[in-house]
């Protein structure tokens, strides 16, 4: 690796110079000056046995290989019900991508590949998503529409989604703040991709189509917690239905970030919502980046229609390039083009987000529209690459284009059918660079970082869906979804609170849905609250994570554990060393499960009695010092025989007593 | 024109709208009972119901609003939709081949219809070359829109005056045409077209698309640019179809038009040429040729055109127990001309006979198909097939049930001559009859056969 010393001191220039700091040190005054802004659109599978709009089953998948049959097909933009075409429509359409579906007979039947119209939409998917909606006191619409989405990066065979709204303008209440919602939506679930190299793209079949509904908020929050916490809520609100799916790929969110000045841009597919505070904060931090590099542009450039990049194709001759990349590209038949972009000189290597910079943004999209494969891009300006500076120098040196001091340079290598596609690619991305922060939606990394994905797609991609009718939504029937919803979320956290249970444990019992659970613990059962709290939050969550479990653990056998233990008058301590063995044989008897553990009933008095022998044990083996050790190295002696005997916390009382 | 101002809303719907004075394209805050709703109110599909208004949410989406439920309502602006496929004028290019483009009222390139909430079809070549710019590389392009209809409302009229139109564009000087069709009822009109329009000189390609071309993976692109290149290169000069081969966009397939059936509802590969192979596999650069045997392309402009059709000829469809009052009513009406679709090798139960026999005696042409849909007729094999021979009925070959019902209404639309209706019927004039069958003609796979999967995996769909 070769660093580019100049280019690397610019990067740093940068980032202090728009006022960067990690999130660990940002404070909401930093999001202020900012002017930080964000929503959430939260998908969540739910819990049906059929797809939504055909009879295939929902969640059977299959691996990226196991495939019965392939299907090829190319998406071309159409236009909105208001007469436009949209923007992401027409850059996929520029990709050309062969699209290729693989089908497996068990999940996916002619509906998935477009050969059959849709069937009537899965009621039970519908009045799971109206009950969701009522829960998130939405405006429930009076007849739902089915819309079709566009959607031409080929994850959906038919070039959109099928969607439709449900109810608007809602909200949901976290501890600190009201939080408003846009809407809600019952749509289908995408292909789940392949692979996609250059100009081929390769998706499954198998999720398609599963049911989905999206809660979109309003940009409301304003600190990247805040933006987790509200996810985590509606999350938790979804799940607390029982009617939704869990696991890996069931819940997913696209997070809208903005900063003062910049614009909407869109992070799709975030899996987890630990990533979300990262990924918001360096998502406006880019923007506020690119709006420095903005900034320079308009000191530099006069009138940004003028500007235009030179490029020339280099001659290909494999002996002027002596080895590596250039000379295979060469002999590949690809193209080497110098790129020169006026006035660019220290923006490739400005800042944008932690270890990326300018030059990300144009090799990002390089990659998504011009499908060029890497290696294809080097700089004047690279911190680090395979290439020194000076290679790099020779190679741009090569053309004959002039350059001026205040310019930057780029290498391309391209097919040569693609070089068109670059050379606008690049040109386009420039331009955007002297206007400020461009609509994109953005793939997200675990690490926080993000890169180009698309094009964001506007209000222009929606249309009515020809193939189905409009479904009323009577009265009568909403009545009867509204029976018995389950309890806000919100109220839920209060009735904790009001118990006293810390809160670190509330995320694990909400995003269980077993608040229910505890609750009957505490009003059915009379446990105390921090015990039953302490025992769902930390024993049952600890035991969840490091068992391997064979199938879902029952959460109701909890109740039943201690209903047994109170019944047969023993402590309920004891459940502490059953669970375990609960967990791993969730068919076991109690009784059989007590032997297992090899539980012996004794006195409470037997074992107060035992108290002074131990003593005279721990004398003996340690000498006089009667210090902390002490107490709990006697409680850890007595603790196995005492644990369903007698309480704990009597003993302890005992034995410091004694 | 105040009911414009309402595109498709009546009944109470319509009521609400007035008491409110909102109009259709009126963005709109409408309090209700469930909440507040705001958004642009659309046109409403003249067959859903009086009971919503529908709306456009600022976030793109649709939803109806119950009347039932509303409070009150307020027109906040008014924003019309322009919805127009973006029109650009057609380059011509010097050298590429001169297509006409004959549009029916298909689905080639369409727009939103409110009135029926369906699609309907955008046609002129700017329009066409907004929708699909490819197709200038492909041909110099005319259109001419002949008449628009649906498939299933295609009849004699418009039969008629498509063969005089492509007759005189051939005389015109064209060197392929091209007829946007809708799919219900292609392989009806391209029998017919080889009836009435004989020995052309240029390739005649009908072309349809299975899925509406408002969708971005419809079909009706590709297709529109197989056909172009079939019209404008291909040395085949025929009446064909031109449509998907496998339900992938990777090739079409030229049918012959006397031979081809569409054979699913939906699928996009769904005409296919039956008992026999078809003409050509078609790409955007190339035609291939399959069968070789084809009346090729001439530089003359000569073309023999008939445009003559008899609407009294009826087919019937037999089923076990069928009574004969059917066949009587048919006669009673005037029916000059039955084609039965019979079991098996060409028979009906013994019931028929006799209402057989009046119909042959009131000089009814009757003519026997089979339901099996691939195979001969063949008569002599059982006594029921003899009996019916005797009673004046006779068997098609192996003529697809819709070939034989419009060649025989075609035949009679020109002669009532049994000895010449017999003549005509009898001369084969494009493979309406064949006189083998090629062991590949029938091909209809069993999935889940272990070597039909394993074929079905290698191959693209």
């Amino acid at each position: 690796m070769y660093e580019n010393r100049s280019a690397k001191a610019n990067y740093k220039k940068t980032r202090k110079e728009i006022g960067y700091v990690s999130r660990k040190n940002a404070s909401q005054k930093d999001y202020d000056r900012i002017g930080f802004m964000s929503g959430l659109e939260v998908h969540q599978q739910l819990d049906t046995k059929k797809k939504l709009f055909c009879n295939c089953p929902v969640g059977m998948y299959q691996k990226p290989d196991d495939f019965d049959a392939e299907v090829i097909r190319h998406m071309r933009p159409t236009m909105s019900e208001l007469g436009e075409y949209d923007g992401t429509a027409l850059m996929e359409f520029k990709t050309r991508k062969n699209i290729t579906y693989r089908l497996k007979k068990e999940t996916a039947c002619t509906y998935e590949v477009d050969d059959t119209p849709p069937f009537p939409i899965n009621k039970e998917a519908l009045g799971i998503a109206l009950r969701i909606s009522m829960l998130s006191k939405l405006n429930i619409v009076g007849e739902v529409h089915i819309t079709r989405k566009q959607y031409l990066d080929g994850s959906i065979p038919t070039g959109f989604q099928r969607t439709a709204i449900l109810g608007v303008k809602g909200e949901i209440e976290l501890p600190y703040k009201k939080i408003n919602l846009i809407q809600l939506s019952i749509e289908e679930d995408s292909c789940r991709e392949v692979s996609d190299i250059g100009h081929e793209r390769i998706y499954r079949t198998d999720r398609l189509g599963t049911p989905l509904i999206e809660t979109v908020t309003e940009p409301d929050f304003v600190n990247p917690d805040e933006v987790k916490d509200g996810c985590d809520y509606i999350r938790f609100l979804n799940r607390s239905t029982g009617l939704v799916k869990t696991g890996i790929g069931a819940g997913r969110q696209d997070v809208n970030v903005s900063c003062k000045g910049g614009t909407r841009v869109e992070i799709k597919g975030v899996a987890h919502t630990k990533w979300i505070p990262e990924l918001t904060h360096n998502e406006a931090f880019r923007q506020w980046s690119l709006l420095n590099i903005k900034r320079i542009l308009n000191k530099r450039i006069d009138a940004i229609n003028k500007w235009k990049l030179q490029y020339e194709i280099l001659p290909d001759t494999p002996e002027l390039y002596k080895r590596g990349v250039f000379k295979d590209a060469v002999i590949s038949g690809k193209k080497i083009i110098v790129v020169n972009l006026p006035y660019f000189k220290k923006i490739l290597s400005h800042f944008t987000q932690p270890n990326k910079v300018f030059a990300n943004e144009i090799f990002d999209r390089l990659k998504v529209i011009a499908c060029l494969i890497p290696p294809f891009m080097f700089h004047t300006e690279e911190l680090e690459s395979d290439l020194s500076p000076k290679k790099i120098k020779q190679i741009i040196d090569l053309s004959s284009l002039e350059f001026a001091k205040t310019d930057a340079q780029l290498i391309i290598i391209t097919p040569k059918d693609d070089i068109k596609t670059a050379i606008e690619t690049i040109e386009e991305r420039c331009i955007m660079a002297y206007e400020g922060v461009p609509n994109e939606t953005r793939k997200s990394f675990s690490d926080g970082s993000t890169i180009f994905e698309r094009v964001l797609p506007g209000a222009e991609r929606m249309y009515p869906d020809t193939d189905s009718a409009p479904i009323p939504l009577p009265e009568t029937y909403l009545d009867e979804l509204s029976k018995d919803l389950p309890n806000q979320i919100i109220d839920n956290y209060k009735q904790m609170k009001k118990w006293g249970i810390p809160e670190d444990y509330y995320t694990y019992i909400l995003s269980k849905n077993i608040f229910g659970l505890l609750k009957k613990l505490i009003t059915d059962l009379k446990i105390k609250p921090n015990y039953a709290g302490k025992f769902i939050g930390q024993i049952l969550k600890y035991n969840e994570g490091h068992l391997k479990l064979n199938e879902k653990f029952n959460y109701n056998l909890i109740y039943k554990l201690f209903d047994f233990l109170l019944k047969n008058g023993i402590e309920i301590e004891l459940a502490e060393r059953m669970l375990p063995e609960l967990m791993a044989h969730p068919r076991m008897e109690f009784e059989s499960i007590l032997s297992v553990i090899k539980f012996k009933k004794i006195k409470p008095k037997q074992i107060l009695e035992n108290i002074s022998f131990v003593k005279d044990k721990f004398t003996l083996l340690k000498g006089k010092n009667k210090n902390k050790d002490f107490v709990n190295w006697i409680m850890g002696q007595l603790r196995y025989s005492a644990i369903g005997n007698i309480p704990l916390n009597e003993l302890y009382q005992a034995v410091i007593k004694n | 024109m105040s009911n414009d101002l309402f595109q498709g809303y009546k009944g109470d719907a319509l009521k609400v709208l007035k008491k409110y004075n909102v109009r259709v394209w009126g963005q709109t805050d409408i309090k209700t009972k469930r909440g507040d709703f705001t958004g642009t109110v659309l046109p409403r599909s003249e067959n859903d119901d009086d009971q919503h208004i529908v709306l456009k949410i600022p976030t793109g989406y649709n939803i109806g609003v119950d009347v039932k439920t509303i409070i009150d309502m307020m027109e906040t602006g008014y924003k019309k939709a322009n919805y127009k496929i973006p029109e650009k004028e057609f380059p011509i290019t010097p050298g590429l081949p001169k297509v006409k483009l004959l549009g029916t009222g298909g689905t080639i390139a369409s727009r939103l219809d409110y009135r029926t909430g369906a699609v309907i079809p955008a046609f002129s070549p700017g329009e066409l070359y907004g929708a699909v710019p490819e197709l200038a590389d492909i041909c110099n392009l005319e259109t001419e829109k002949v008449f628009a209809v649906f498939s299933e409302n295609m009849g004699p009229k418009q039969y008629i005056a498509l063969a005089k139109t492509i007759g005189k564009e051939i005389e015109k000087g064209v060197d392929g045409i091209v007829i946007g069709h809708g799919t219900d009822t292609l392989q009806h009109t391209a029998a017919v077209l080889t009836f009435m329009v004989q020995n052309p000189p240029v390739p005649i390609v009908l072309v349809g698309s299975q899925r509406s071309s408002d969708r971005p993976s419809s079909d009706a692109a590709l297709n529109l640019m197989h056909a172009m290149y079939a019209a404008g290169n291909s040395k085949i000069a025929e009446v064909m179809v031109c449509m998907f081969g496998p339900t992938s966009d990777e090739y079409g397939l030229l049918h012959r038009g006397t031979r081809v059936r569409k054979m699913h509802s939906s699928y996009r590969s769904t005409f296919r040429t039956i008992g026999d192979v078809p003409l050509a596999r078609v790409t955007r650069k190339a035609v291939t040729p399959i069968k070789q045997d084809f009346k090729p392309r001439r530089e003359d402009r000569n073309v023999e055109v008939y445009p003559y059709f008899n609407d009294r000829v009826t087919m019937i469809y037999y089923y076990p127990g069928m009574k004969p009052d059917i066949i009587d009513n048919a006669v009673d009406s005037g029916y000059e001309g039955i084609v039965f679709v019979g079991t098996g090798l060409g028979h009906v139960n013994m019931d028929l006979f006799p209402a057989i026999k009046r119909a042959q005696e009131k000089g009814v042409f009757m003519y026997m198909t089979v339901q099996t849909i691939w195979g001969y007729v063949h008569m002599f094999v059982y006594d029921t097939g003899r009996d019916l021979m005797s009673r004046g009925v006779v068997p098609a070959w192996n003529m697809l049930p819709e070939t034989a019902w419009i060649k025989l209404s075609w035949v009679l639309g020109q002669t009532k001559d049994p000895k010449k209706v017999k003549e005509m019927m009898e001369t084969n004039i494009n493979d309406e009859w064949t006189e083998r069958e090629p062991y590949n003609g029938y091909l209809v796979y069993q999935g889940g056969a272990p070597e039909v999967e394993r074929f079905i995996r290698e191959v693209h769909k």
